[in-house]
């Protein structure tokens, strides 16, 4: 069964797209809603998730054999919670206004429901190799989801990305769509970009479909 | 007369203006997944306050007995200070889990009918994020801060409460919208998630309107003559400003608008004798 399932790098791929956490299964809408309002703050928050769901992955992975069902989700969390507590050391540590501004969105990665999720689907059941790159590509999936948010809340909302004024320029103040970091544009970005990426598979849907029918 | 005053701000600034899903985002997976009809979204937001209290309490109890520095229980045990606060995560996720487990059981064992209705709620909650933010919300209060400005249990069960209640407000809000919904004609591509977000966006538009009501209620309660008390704070900062200079001046503007508070008021009290003795010689 396990060797019938995807390769490794089928697993990576699926990640990026065709299974992206947050725009196709709905999973960690929490933090990525609240930590988008720019660029900077979304990357160091994908980062963080990167690290945990990597190295909770790996470790799910390595003791699956001792895993008992009816205790398994209790040791997932608290594998989680550990790897949490070192990323948000290291933020504090190293960059901490970046951890100020993001405050308690990193240690809600405990409950953010992609990892437990990875944990639960692949590391369970699969090798290391597997988990490992099913990790990547997850994160990778989850780090370009938050990178569209924050590029779309962050161009909108001060004309600028990644910090860097992009136009508007002087007087960028009174050009600001302010509701755009606020939760209301959060909200609404993501509806709305959801819908695209529904709408964009629907397309690409009917175009290929011809084609491997006829 | 304080107690309640704070209590009524609590109330407010936790359930309406800093509403745990529309204003931080937490416990957006129930939000998204539970509010398709309104017995169900009030089921799981009853669930969620009575989870919510009882962690938020047990949390408080852990971080200031055991994890804060210098907490009394660690002392007895150790005999030193020493600092457990990095453990506070997993302590947290515990005590929720933990917690979750217990209040099924015991609902399980004494209330069958409510556990039934409750259904498969209850599991659910443990990976609720809005339960470990108020936990969070909890320790930043508890850890950290100065004995004056320490949260009691008091405190810490009232901002578990009331985050319970905003929760509730909001899913059911959700619910009976999306009932509505129904029977809308809704873009293809929209459907599901994509339209609960965009009308969650315009609801949290609405509830942006609430920002600022704390203030005026805070203004209503310390202070029971607003006009009044305004004109005699003008007065005394004018009274201030042309005695003693700026400083005084300020202080002596914020003195008579807060009668109650006594512990600002005994600090002022205690400083203002001092300032004039200093200028005068």
């Amino acid at each position: 069964m396990a060797s019938d399932g995807p390769t490794p790098l089928e697993r990576f791929i699926n990640g990026i797209l065709p299974e992206n956490p947050l725009y196709r299964q709905v999973l960690g809408t929490c933090p990525s809603l609240a930590v988008t309002g720019n660029m900077k703050a979304a990357m160091t928050m994908a980062g963080a998730v990167a690290f945990v769901l990597v190295c909770a992955n790996i470790m799910t992975s390595l003791i699956r054999s001792f895993l008992k069902p009816h205790l398994r989700i209790l040791v997932f969390i608290l594998l989680i919670a550990a790897f949490v507590t070192i990323a948000d050391r290291f933020l504090a540590a190293y960059m901490y206004e970046m951890s100020k501004e993001l405050g308690p969105y990193v240690p809600l990665i405990i409950v953010n429901c992609i990892i437990i999720c990875r944990c639960e689907v692949c590391a369970a059941k699969q090798g290391v190799l597997p988990s490992l790159t099913d990790a990547l590509g997850q994160s990778a999936g989850y780090a370009l989801a938050l990178a569209s948010l924050a590029t779309v809340r962050e161009l909108l909302g001060s004309g600028s990305w990644f910090g860097i004024q992009l136009f508007w320029g002087e007087g960028a103040e009174q050009y600001r769509w302010v509701l755009m970091g606020q939760p209301p544009g959060a909200f609404l970005t993501l509806g709305l970009l959801m819908g695209l990426s529904v709408w964009i598979s629907q397309v690409w849907g009917r175009r290929t479909k011809p084609r491997v029918s006829g | 007369m304080d107690v309640i005053s704070q209590l009524v701000l609590l109330s407010v600034g936790t359930a309406l203006i800093n509403n745990y899903v529309l204003h931080f985002f937490v416990g957006m997976c129930p939000f998204i997944g539970v509010s398709r009809r309104v017995d169900m979204a009030f089921g799981m937001g009853a669930a969620v306050t009575f989870v919510i209290t009882i962690a938020g309490i047990l949390s408080w109890a852990i971080t200031y007995f055991i994890l804060q520095p210098g907490a009394p229980l660690t002392r007895l045990i150790l005999g030193r200070e020493i600092d457990l606060s990095i453990l506070s995560y997993i302590a947290y996720i515990f005590v929720i889990g933990a917690c979750v487990q217990f209040v099924e059981m015991y609902l399980r064992k004494f209330f069958p009918s409510l556990y039934k209705a409750f259904g498969v709620f209850l599991p659910l909650i443990t990976t609720n994020c809005a339960i470990l933010f108020a936990c969070l919300e909890i320790m930043k209060h508890v850890v950290g801060v100065g004995p004056a400005e320490q949260w009691g249990l008091f405190q810490a069960m009232g901002l578990a409460f009331f985050a319970g209640i905003g929760f509730t407000i909001a899913i059911v809000i959700m619910a009976g919208i999306r009932e509505e919904l129904d029977h809308c004609d809704v873009p293809g591509p929209l459907r599901g998630p994509g339209i609960t977000l965009i009308v969650t966006g315009i609801l949290a538009l609405a509830f942006l309107g609430f920002t600022g009501m704390d203030r005026g209620i805070n203004k209503r309660l310390v202070a029971p003559k607003p006009a009044a008390s305004a004109r005699a704070q003008l007065a005394a900062a004018r009274e201030g400003v042309r005695e003693h200079g700026g400083a005084a001046g300020a202080q002596g503007a914020t003195a008579p608008a807060r009668p109650d508070l006594s512990p600002d008021r005994a600090g002022r009290t205690a400083d203002e004798p001092g300032g004039p003795a200093r200028v005068l010689p």
